[in-house]
């Protein structure tokens, strides 16, 4: 331990502990400013964050003052013309059934790989596996978007026609030929980029199932997959949904890769595979270079909507993983 | 409480229902691989037969097969608990080949496409006087963007979230701390594109500042914050409190504590945090879209002015449209994943390193 | 129906290591075994290899014959979930299932057989294995409140009722006790001199007043030295090897000179 000799010289060593010791760090001007720096920063945080709701209600309310259309009805972005018509309608169907199908998508096969970490693959696999994961998180979303764009929409097409003959009928399969630049892929994509955080998360809980119940769950005679039922999947239940929650809160929010994907439009088809569509980021992202101030404004009025609604699920994620540390505590 | 005897024989006495013994008929263990095998080929067959166009229809035809041909043989030679877990086991595969078919293809295909163009050339020059349709041209001009933007934001979030997690570990208690606890995990969850509407809202429309690459970085510092945050708290909590005492029972003041004890024990894992966080805003493109307004020229003052930055750049030549700007897409991406990658692999080397450190 | 085990030539690795050297023992039905010696000897992980619960450790890996009467535990075609269910185990930590009620945890193993089986005759297997485990009286009137409410030995006595309930023919218990009070404790010895009526019981212990009060032979295991393989040391009747043993090191080890 490092100490200089003026602060070993200064007071009495040992003279009772800890406890003096903190009263009196308040009054050396040393402890002063750093506490001060510290609490300073954290207060920061919170102005930051007061500061991104107030400026967004500010100009989101500038702009709703101008809408002639309805806000949340109105299926029409027109915030540049006179006067301004815009609502989120389309956005709002497009940001949710997008990350629906990513969730439905990825979120199975995501506790499948989960469980193939922990419980099935060779040890000399799971190890480099989830490292290989771990940094899969970490591919920036632009290049998902290329990849999904040059890549992945051409090869998507047979599929889509595939479903079209059998499934059309339903009217959500249905699909005339073009690029397959539609909600349904961007809900793929958006699977494929969830994946790897909903993976690691899963695979850390799994990995967390004491032992002890899977040892009584094998020595009652259970085969591999009923240990999982009656041991894992009860443990890791809460902190899956976490999991799913803060990689729904992702999906919500991808703007590049969506709005390099998609295909934009201003109406709700029944059909997904069909081009057409937005999301709430993508079209703030498409849209903010030809927008003037209002329509600048009428962009933020949508990205309030997107935050409070990332909020709301990733408020319900903590509160799912609050609920569980009370629960094994 | 142990006096309650048993009038009837016990259960092992009574029902002799035991199967014949300890062996079960079991399929050979290279049934898997072959019937794998055969599915991968029937699908193939049907694939080629039915000159279905798609890859992914063929793949997906031999995971149905031979799941259920699992399930069917496991159901007839073993029995159905047997055949249950040959189910979950074959799911289980299948989701891992599902999911790594299309990782395999995007590292694949970035790696592929992306060297075609890489070259000394492409990483010296910007894309000054260089149509969108010819070939040539490069990403100095982006990197240069990126390195300052992503530096800034750096130089005002680390410091700021170092802070924050000192003071909610050493100093933290009452409502104050239980507040900024909350709100960082408020702030963790927000959309990079929000962000960005923030910093546009307050600094360019309200204040009437130009786009810049600075204005940029403050949308990445409010990213990178609450990721700061979070992984220096975990690390300084690694700490363990008998190191401070016995700082503060030598009459060590709090301050120099913290900053000569506490944080040299924690430093490997607080690095680590620190460039997985630089990892993580070198890659966000939608605050660039809406602050930094990009460019094609080189602009080395992050404050004055459009610049570019890899992401943004990529999304650029991906939006321009043909061939050449593609090329020049693939090989941006490749650039922006090795420089992401290092940053990771050099921050769990330095936890790696520096692990046994925290753990004395 | 309680089964003789014979063990010949078992050696078990855990990777590399080579955990237990070269044991043959004998496991007569319908008696208590008790198994003792110093940490780290192998007891555990020799009590592990008789129902294959040791492969399941990553490593872990097995040589030599378990006869259970006539069938070799490590046959080829043994399926070793059929041998789990032929031998049921008891651990040092009662681990009743946390999201289970208590009757679920007593049902548990008899509902994996998957045949369905009916309410009543399930109602009657748990009430069986309850009063079996001498439980019933405490727990009849919440047995669908959570395992995990119960008292340590509560929940240690419910482990056991679930693995009664699946009619083993062995019943192994690894330092049942170890996490338990004393009239916890009492209890559980109680219940094992109940239960060797019906079932061939080993028992691991660190207790060896534990092992002179329950069993009827004592094996002693040893080991020559840190990271050295356990070996078995002799087994004989409880009261010879407490009074007499043959060999000095059990001896020594029984009148606390180490271990």
């Amino acid at each position: 331990m490092d100490i200089t000799p003026a602060t070993a010289a200064s007071p009495p060593p040992l003279a009772g502990g800890p406890a003096p010791a903190e009263q009196k760090a308040t009054t050396r001007p040393g402890d002063r400013i750093f506490l001060a720096l510290s609490r300073g920063s954290g207060i920061l945080l919170l102005v930051i964050m007061a500061a991104i709701a107030v400026f967004l209600t500010v100009r989101a309310t500038n702009a709703l003052s101008h809408n002639e259309g309805n806000f949340f009805t109105t299926f029409e972005w027109s915030a540049n013309s006179t006067p301004p018509v815009f609502g989120i309608a389309v956005l709002a169907f497009g940001t949710v059934v997008s990350s629906l199908i990513a969730m439905l998508i990825a979120v199975p096969v995501a506790i499948g790989i989960a469980l193939f970490i922990s419980h099935y693959a060779p040890r000399r696999l799971s190890t480099p596996l989830s490292y290989v994961i771990d940094l899969l998180a970490a591919v920036p979303s632009i290049v998902y978007g290329l990849w999904g764009a040059l890549f992945l929409v051409p090869h998507l097409g047979g599929l889509y026609g595939w479903l079209n003959d059998y499934f059309g009928w339903t009217g959500i399969f249905e699909y005339h030929d073009g690029a397959a630049r539609s909600l349904f892929t961007i809900g793929i994509l958006l699977a494929i980029m969830i994946l790897p955080i909903v993976t690691s998360v899963s695979r850390e809980v799994f990995l967390q199932a004491p032992k002890m119940h899977e040892e009584a769950a094998l020595a009652l005679g259970a085969t591999r997959w009923e240990v999982i039922r009656m041991s894992v999947l009860p443990f890791g239940r809460s902190g899956v949904i976490s999991a799913s929650m803060l990689g729904l809160g992702r999906a919500l929010g991808e703007t590049m890769a969506v709005a390099t994907v998609l295909s934009p439009s201003f109406e709700i088809g029944t059909s997904l595979l069909d081009p057409g569509g937005g999301t709430f980021a993508q079209n703030i992202a498409s849209s903010f270079k030809e927008s003037g101030e209002i329509g600048k404004d009428a962009l933020i009025a949508s990205g309030l909507v997107l935050f409070v609604l990332t909020l709301l699920v990733n408020g319900a994620a903590r509160l799912i993983i609050a609920r569980r540390k009370e629960y094994t505590a | 409480m142990s006096g309650v005897t048993m009038n009837k024989p016990l259960v092992a006495d009574s029902a002799p229902k035991a199967p014949s013994g300890l062996h079960q008929p079991r399929l050979p263990r290279w049934a898997p691989a072959a019937l794998a095998l055969g599915a991968a080929a029937v699908g193939t067959g049907i694939g080629i037969g039915a000159g279905l166009g798609s890859h992914v229809q063929w793949g997906l035809l031999a995971a149905v097969l031979y799941v259920a041909g699992m399930f069917a043989l496991a159901a007839r030679v073993e029995g159905r608990r047997q055949a249950k877990d040959r189910l979950a086991t074959s799911l289980v595969w299948v989701c891992f080949l599902i999911a790594v078919v299309p990782l395999v293809s995007l590292v694949w295909e970035t790696i592929a496409r992306g060297i075609k163009v890489l070259d000394g050339n492409f990483l010296s020059h910007s894309m000054a006087g260089v149509l969108t349709i010819q070939p040539g041209g490069g990403v100095y001009h982006a990197i240069i963007g990126t390195l300052e933007q992503v530096g800034i934001a750096t130089a005002i979030a680390a410091p700021i979230g170092l802070l924050t997690a000192i003071y909610l570990v050493e100093y933290g208690r009452g409502r104050l701390a239980k507040a900024v606890t909350f709100f960082v995990d408020v702030m963790t969850g927000i959309p990079s594109i929000v962000a960005g509407l923030f910093v546009l809202s307050f600094w360019i429309l309200m204040m009437d500042n130009g786009y810049s690459g600075f204005a940029g970085s403050m949308a990445l510092a409010i990213l990178m914050m609450p990721v700061v945050v979070r992984s220096t708290e975990e690390m300084l909590k690694l700490v363990p409190n008998e190191l401070r005492e016995a700082s503060l029972a030598l009459g060590v003041p709090k301050w120099r504590t913290i900053l000569k004890v506490v944080l040299p024990t924690a430093i490997g894992g607080i690095a680590t945090g620190v460039m997985l966080a630089v990892a993580r805003i070198a890659g966000e493109s939608a605050p660039i879209v809406l602050l930094v307004f990009g460019s094609q020229l080189i602009n080395n003052n992050p404050f004055e002015g459009a610049q570019s930055s890899l992401p943004y750049y990529i999304y650029e030549q991906w939006a321009a449209g043909n061939e050449a700007s593609y090329d020049r897409a693939w090989a941006a991406a490749l650039v922006l994943i090795a420089f992401v990658m290092i940053l990771n692999l050099v921050a769990r080397g330095i936890a790696r390193w520096k692990a046994p450190k925290a753990g004395r | 129906m309680a089964k003789r085990i014979d063990v010949s030539g078992l050696n078990a690795y855990y990777g590399s290591h080579k955990a237990i050297d070269d044991i043959s023992m004998t496991v007569e039905p319908r008696s208590v075994t008790a198994f003792i010696g110093p940490s780290g000897c192998g007891k555990s992980t020799f009590l592990r290899t008789l129902n294959r619960m040791h492969e399941v450790t990553p490593g872990g890996r097995v040589e030599g014959k378990v006869m259970l009467d006539d069938e070799n535990l490590y046959g080829p075609g043994v399926d070793p979930v059929s041998v789990r269910r032929t031998v049921g185990m008891v651990f040092q930590r009662p681990n009743p299932f946390p999201t289970m009620s208590i009757y679920d945890n007593v049902a548990a193993g008899v509902r994996l057989n998957g045949d369905r089986v009916r309410k009543a005759e399930l109602d009657g297997i748990v009430e069986k294995s309850l009063k079996g485990a001498n439980l019933w009286n405490e727990v009849k009137d919440r047995l669908n409140k959570p395992g995990a409410g119960l008292s340590g030995g509560q929940q240690q006595r419910l482990c056991i009722a679930r693995a009664i309930a699946v009619e083993p023919q062995v019943l192994l218990m690894d330092e049942p006790c170890s996490a338990l009070d004393p009239i916890s404790t009492l209890a559980i010895e109680d219940l094992i001199g109940e239960l060797k009526e019906h079932f061939t019981i080993v028992i691991v212990t660190h207790n060896m007043q534990q092992a002179a009060r329950v069993s009827d032979r004592t094996a002693f295991f040893n080991l020559a030295g840190v990271g050295q393989p356990g070996k078995l040391v002799e087994i004989d009747d409880t009261e010879r090897i407490f009074s007499n043993p043959s060999v000095q090191a059990t001896e020594d080890y029984i009148s606390g000179r180490f271990g």
